[in-house]
């Protein structure tokens, strides 16, 4: 039994209850949800939910079945193998001197990061990528201590038509 | 027209005559409204007993059974017979009130969140804003439970809602773009099924409650006998295929007939038949059916490849699968070798007959269950609690049709079988009703006894005394050194008194031949009846410990042949 990391891409209603059924689904059937988003969808009435679970592959399937199951879901997609992914993360992080502002503003450069508040000790960077970039990113910035960090969890699409 | 009239008003448009509940006071405003109407409404004694008794009576009947409690407290005592619905496929529509709109997130009196506590456990729900919705949400509800694969569904209506007036009276199906169940199966693989079958050897079938629940016991019989396989069902699959034919093998799993546990693994090709595959059912997994292929029919296509895995998948309604399958079998004639095969079963079905017959005191319960049997007409509808007596009903009582004997499968419900039974009485009042119920269980429910005097429904209350929670204190003898730890019931109630109590004629039974008398006179008379049974609280069924294969029961399984 290897667990793989899957993402799947549903469309659902947009209702009450919808996230909390989703999600208790998952939890009930004993899957921890990595990650979950939810937003509107291009069509009215509709959210899509993008969804990112470690699973094996029997238990992927009986996932996307139950899923299924749920009368507000409309359709469902693993979209692992095709699909661009990104999250969005702000960070706040320590100044302890000069040269430390001057050192984040470079990094948030590269990392093609905005800086988003300035104070006398603090700045808040928002960075858009894949988890790998993120984590990258915070990474970098740990030994100037993190005060805080807010991520959106994975949004994703498939490539193509 | 107001909201709880619109309720009574799509109620009767969906066909219903009788509800079964209990008020209260976010209710009230509806039960104000049913006071004038023309639908019958069973007051039970507890909302449990509502959502079993509406349980009942959908599987009795096919129809959906429709329960009705107030909020808070009343709707949580729905829970449990909601689970039972959910677990075991049964259509019920369940109605709770709920705190006015404008209170609900503020702890009001009596609020609860239903919806939420019921989201694992129902096929949906609705919570009605405005009165206008009502006519479509009941009839959608409707709809959802009883189509696919059937399952409860829950409508929380706040008590305003319930008093406002409906500007229209519109009942168009609520728009599901999210439901859409397979009904006919695909006909490649209806047609990969037949050419499995045709180089079969030794083929069996399992029947599951989805054959009955699908109206498909005619398709399953002319299956069964055009290619001449054993049919063996799963607990609630007793009554798929008339058990005193040739080829009715019996219920198969932890208590299962011993042809069925033996000879399940001889198989070459499973016919699997709106069946789950539950652990109560299987035994351990990787020891059942190594060798054998296995064709799986189910409407639910999250069933297939859940627990078994599956050589041929059919996602659909077993009646149209099976009578396409049948079409494509049309002169079909099975070869020597699975006439053999089912000769031999056949044979092994006698001699393996189980032991009923016996004249001890305290009596024996396979005695007992033999005189109901014979007591009973094909027709008669059996209902049964959970434990010791519902797996000595299911093994040793033979259903002749389906929808004949109601069980609580999935969930497993002590205080199922006697307000499933009056559920039943009121969906067939025509057919006999016994539930057969354990000391411990029917204890859980026995303030019903009120509820059937009440209406005089004549439903018969068999009471298997052994003066333990019996299931719960074989696995203690058998796997936990006799450690009897809760298990006891000491003596009390005189069951026959509690019965009298409420009106409800009873008869204490010590002794072979008295509980075919009585049944017979039960059922001539017509009325409500309690019947205590003392039977030998040291019987045992053999069954399959915990991580057991199908085929390694213990405990000796005594037959009917070894009798002199
Ligand atoms: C509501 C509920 N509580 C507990 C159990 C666990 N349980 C299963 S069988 C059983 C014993 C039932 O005793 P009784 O009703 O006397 O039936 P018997 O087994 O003796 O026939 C128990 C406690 C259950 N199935 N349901
Ligand atoms: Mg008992």
């Amino acid at each position: 039994m290897t667990l793989k990391y899957h993402i799947i891409s549903t469309l659902v209603e947009d209702k009450p209850g919808v996230l909390q059924k989703v999600a208790g689904m998952f939890n009930r059937r004993g899957f921890n949800i990595d990650s979950i988003t939810v937003g509107n969808s291009e069509v009215e009435g509709l959210s899509r939910m993008v969804i990112t679970v470690h699973a094996d592959e029997k238990g992927l399937e009986q996932v996307m079945k139950q899923l299924n199951k749920l009368i507000d879901v409309i359709k469902i997609k693993d979209i692992t193998k095709k699909a661009v992914k990104r999250e969005l993360c702000l960070v706040k992080v320590n100044i302890p001197n000069a040269k430390a502002r001057a050192e984040i503003m470079q990094y948030s450069n590269i990392f093609r990061a905005h800086i988003l508040d300035v104070t006398e000790e603090t700045l808040m960077v928002e960075l858009t990528g894949d988890k790998e970039k993120i984590n990258a990113f915070i990474s970098l910035l740990e030994g100037y201590g993190i005060k805080r960090i807010a991520r959106t969890g994975l949004t994703a699409m498939s490539r193509g038509v | 027209m107001r909201g709880g009239e619109a309720i009574i008003e799509s109620l009767k448009n969906m066909g219903v005559k009788t509800i079964f509940g209990y008020p209260g006071g976010q209710t009230i405003p509806f039960y104000d409204m049913l006071y004038d109407a023309d639908i019958d409404h069973i007051l039970v004694r507890h909302e449990q007993c509502a959502a079993h008794a509406a349980d009942g009576y959908a599987r009795a009947s096919g129809r959906v059974g429709v329960c009705l409690a107030t909020s808070g407290p009343g709707a949580t005592n729905l829970v449990t017979g909601i689970g039972t619905a959910f677990m075991d496929s049964s259509p019920i529509v369940a109605i709770t009130g709920q705190v006015p709109t404008h209170l609900i997130g503020n702890d009001a009196f009596q609020e609860a969140d239903i919806i939420g506590i019921t989201m694992p456990i129902v096929k949906h729900s609705f919570q009605p804003k405005d009165p206008d919705l009502i006519p479509s949400m009941i009839k959608t509800s409707f709809e959802i439970a009883s189509t696919g694969r059937p399952g409860p569904v829950l409508i929380d209506v706040p008590k305003e809602v319930q008093e406002g007036e409906l500007t229209k009276f519109d009942d168009t199906l609520i728009e599901t773009p999210g439901y859409n169940p397979t009904i006919k199966g695909n006909i490649r693989q209806v047609k990969k099924a037949r050419d499995l079958i045709k180089e079969a050897k030794r083929p069996l079938i399992l029947a599951g409650a989805g054959v009955i629940i699908s109206n498909a016991c005619c398709e399953l019989k002319k299956l069964a006998k055009t290619i001449n396989a054993p049919v063996m069902t799963s607990l609630l699959g007793k009554g798929a295929i008339d058990e005193t034919d040739d080829l009715a093998l019996g219920m198969l799993g932890m208590h299962g007939r011993k042809v069925s546990n033996d000879y399940i693994n001889e198989s070459d090709l499973l016919i699997a038949i709106g069946v789950r595959f539950s652990d109560r059912t299987t035994g351990r997994l990787d020891s059942f059916v190594p060798e054998t292929k296995v064709i799986h029919i189910d409407i639910d296509p999250a069933e297939i490849g859940k627990n078994v895995d599956v050589d041929l998948p059919i996602v659909g309604d077993a009646r149209n699968i099976l009578s396409s399958l049948n079409k494509v079998l049309d002169g079909y004639n099975p070869s020597a070798e699975v006439n053999d095969w089912a000769d031999m079963i056949k044979a092994k079905k006698i001699e393996l007959r189980p032991r009923v017959s016996y004249d001890d005191v305290p009596l024996k319960p396979q005695t007992v269950i033999k005189e109901i049997s014979e007591a009973l007409s094909p027709e008669s509808i059996l209902t049964t609690d959970v434990g010791q007596n519902q797996m000595w009903a299911a093994h040793f009582f033979d259903t002749q049709k389906p929808r004949k004997f109601i069980s609580s499968g999935g969930l497993g419900t002590m205080g199922f079988g006697f307000p499933a039974a009056i559920g039943a009485k009121i969906a067939c009042p025509d057919d006999p009703v016994v539930s057969i119920n354990g000391d411990g269980g029917f204890l859980m429910v026995c303030q019903e006894l009120a509820t059937v005097r009440e209406y005089d429904l004549p439903v018969i209350a068999v009471v298997l005394e052994n003066r333990t929670l019996g299931m719960v204190y074989q696995w203690q003898s058998l796997l936990y050194n006799e450690r009897h730890s809760q298990t006891l019931l000491g003596n009390s109630p005189d069951f026959v008194k509690l019965a009298e109590s409420f009106g409800v004629s009873a008869e204490r039974i010590t002794k072979p031949g008295e509980t075919k008398d009585a049944l017979a006179k039960a059922i001539k008379d017509n009325e409500p009846v309690l019947l205590d049974v003392v039977i030998d609280s040291e019987e045992a069924l053999p069954m399959l410990p915990p991580g057991a294969g199908i085929n390694e029961m213990i405990g000796e399984y005594k037959l009917e042949k070894d009798v002199i």
